[in-house]
């Protein structure tokens, strides 16, 4: 049966909450660091779009996986990584989550099940389904999530995967997060179609819409869909409407492609605001442990800034370590 | 070089080692599995009776599906950016995958997967992830002395192209050049944890038979072999090329020249101690390469002659390569691209009148 609105746990709230306005607040933080000097390198915020991540991750283990794409900081904090080590990594320090060798762009994190932010685009979609294959094979349950944007869903990578996944019966859901832009193009320029779930046909699997401003209609329709993967029936397509609030990057005015009023309808649907008074209107949680949460987060991640200040450098030989993997099995 | 080994050693084709190279580590290791188009044929059709319809274009894989299974061993549909990636994800989250891309032309189709993702994935993730992925890919021409014909698979389905992937730090490259050497390298790249590309030569593929043995070996990925001693000169090969290097080598002793011939066997990481040494023997360099010449991997092997080797050189290095074009149609053109032995013979002569 699948679970509805009502059934879904307090803690799960909770912890969906915690999740969302730690997000917010580390690429809000992160955003002011950036903007009065820390040299992180180029960063995608994900800001506005945090109901897509945890949403889906909610749906998932901890041993199930996901890959990411460039504008990834969310999806690994909803899997689970730590945002002290992400922090440092972002700095450029020896703690980082990559030892300092990836940078934004490629936070990773094998051990929670988070295999890569991917700046390439779409490719990051191909390397769920290799993950989903090998669980097939393997003979496990785990499941697979491909994150990909608007941008993305016209990248030939996309295609060839989803052919693949549906083919093969793979255990993976296909998460296209239509924020409205890739770069500077908006989506109704690149993509031909209304939804870009109902490509989802082309390749025989369900293809679902969703609020991407709504973690908790995320969760239902992810929950569904892992629930599909891990008995066998293969995979899903959920294309969730969302927002990014910034430019593409931190360099980027949105303002040369897209109207005020636009980012004000935007934001007037922030996914944080509504599911605050969701929950308080339903009585399901009261404003004070949800203020609570918050100011949590904003420890977490001031603990977070000051770590990633306080850890080494890498050393210099580091330029040339992890180039081979070491010795044959 | 060679591997100690028990068993008394049969007649293989270059092709049938590496059949045996994979089915040996594939009853091994059930983590290990193998996609590719066509590399059974006829998928799906079992229930007609039909399978392995192909066994790859070159037949090198031909026999697996049926002792393996579908399961592991996976036709894909036309898609190289889609299966390469998939694999890559599969090397990242449990599993050892053999792909084949099948022919080198194809790969700039998926060369995003091997030069942004497969080949930078253990450093950009700071040594997390280990990525235990074969890529197998069946390079250069058909034509041959022992062909009336050429090759005429013409400009995409004739080329060399190991240079744009033993350029990207990170990828393992080899290229073998006997059934012996072929199933040896196949095997050491199945078991190496990180993603090495390996170079089949399509006229190697039946044309290079010789005696292997039975069992599992493993040849060391990142070392020359001298294949035969010399005083006058090193002919350097690559590939098919050492085979040209050899037969330049037998025609120069008729004329008393002694050459030593280094097959490079591995371009990335490549020996270079083992071709510098040559050289400091010989005091002359000779490097033959089936690729075409701007940024080729000869042109990188004479460079590094030169700069590590100049003061025991009598002459300048020499790099024999295809000439700078696309590689042509008709047989008669296919034959005049292919570096010779008489080319060889010729930059010889020059060097030591």
């Amino acid at each position: 049966m699948s679970p509805t609105r009502d059934s879904i746990p307090r803690e799960h709230l909770l912890w969906m909450w915690e999740r969302l306005t730690l997000i917010r607040e580390f690429e809000e933080r992160l955003k002011w660091l950036v903007e009065t000097g820390v040299p992180a390198g180029p960063v995608h915020y994900y800001t506005g779009q945090e109901a897509v991540a945890v949403g889906v991750c909610g749906a998932l283990e901890v041993t199930d996986w996901i890959a990411s794409t460039h504008r990834g900081h969310g999806h690994c904090i909803a899997k689970g990584a730590d945002v002290r080590r992400m922090m440092a990594e972002l700095y450029g320090k020896a703690t980082g989550t990559n030892g300092a060798k990836g940078g934004s762009m490629h936070i990773t994190d094998v051990s929670i099940g988070m295999l890569g932010v991917n700046p390439i685009v779409g490719m990051g979609v191909t390397h769920a389904v290799g993950a989903a294959l090998s669980s097939k094979v393997r003979q496990s349950t785990q499941v697979a999530v491909a994150f990909f944007g608007d941008g993305g869903a016209s990248q030939g990578a996309v295609h060839e995967a989803m052919n693949l996944a549906a083919i093969w019966t793979l255990p993976v859901l296909f998460v296209c997060e239509n924020n409205g832009y890739a770069d500077a193009t908006p989506v109704e320029y690149a993509v031909p179609i209304k939804n870009i779930a109902d490509r989802g046909a082309a390749y025989g699997m369900p293809g679902v819409v969703v609020d991407g401003q709504d973690a908790i209609a995320v969760w239902l329709a992810a929950a569904e869909a892992v629930h599909r993967a891990r008995t066998g029936h293969g995979p899903t397509l959920i294309e969730c409407k969302t927002y990014r609030y910034y430019g593409h990057h931190q360099g980027d005015d949105p303002h040369r492609y897209r109207t005020l009023e636009e980012e004000r309808a935007a934001r007037d649907r922030d996914c944080i605001k509504k599911f605050r008074e969701w929950a308080v209107a339903d009585a399901v949680l009261t404003t004070e442990e949800l203020d609570a949460i918050e100011s949590k987060n904003r420890s977490l991640i001031d603990e977070a800034v000051r770590f990633a200040e306080q850890s080494p450098l890498p050393a210099a030989g580091e330029l040339y370590t992890h180039v081979y993997v070491a010795g044959p099995r | 070089m060679s591997a100690e080994l028990k068993s008394a050693p049969r007649e293989l084709t270059f092709s049938q080692a590496i059949n045996e190279a994979i089915r040996l580590e594939m009853r091994r290791d059930p983590t290990i599995i193998i996609m590719g188009e066509d590399i059974a044929g006829a998928a799906g059709r079992a229930h007609l009776g039909m399978v392995d319809a192909w066994g790859g274009p070159l037949r090198a894989t031909r026999g697996l599906i049926t002792e393996f299974g579908a399961q592991r061993v996976l036709d894909t549909p036309v898609s190289e950016m889609g299966f390469v990636g998939a694999a890559v994800g599969a090397a990242m989250t449990g599993l050892r995958p053999i792909v084949e891309v099948m022919f080198v032309d194809l790969i700039g189709c998926c060369y995003d997967q091997l030069l942004n993702q497969a080949a930078k994935m253990h450093y950009v993730t700071g040594g997390q992830v280990e990525l235990p992925l074969v890529v197998r890919t069946a390079y250069g021409t058909y034509a041959g002395k022992t062909r009336t014909y050429g090759g005429g698979a013409g400009a995409q389905h004739s080329q060399t192209l190991y240079s744009v992937l033993a350029h990207i730090p990170g990828l393992k490259v080899v290229v073998p050049s006997t059934a012996y050497n072929a199933k040896g390298l196949t095997i050491a790249a199945i078991r190496d944890n990180g993603p090495v590309i390996v170079m089949e030569h399509k006229f190697l593929g039946s044309a290079a038979k010789g005696a292997v043995p039975e069992e599992a070996y493993s040849l060391p990925i990142g070392r020359a072999e001298v294949v035969r001693q010399g005083r006058d000169v090193t002919l350097c090969g690559i590939g098919r090329m050492t085979h040209v290097c050899l037969e330049a080598a037998e025609a120069l002793a008729r004329e008393g020249i002694s050459a030593e011939v280094v097959d490079v066997l591995t371009l990335a990481p490549l020996d270079e101690a083992t071709i510098l040494e040559s050289v400091k023997r010989t005091h002359r360099f000779v490097v033959v390469d089936e690729d075409t010449p701007t940024a080729s991997m000869g042109r990188d092997i004479a460079a590094r002659v030169a700069e590590n080797a100049f003061e025991w050189l009598d002459a300048p290095v020499k790099a024999i390569n295809a000439p700078e074009t696309p590689v042509p149609f008709a047989a008669v053109l296919e034959a005049l691209y292919v570096p010779s032995a008489e080319r060889v013979l010729g930059a010889v002569r020059e060097m030591l009148s």
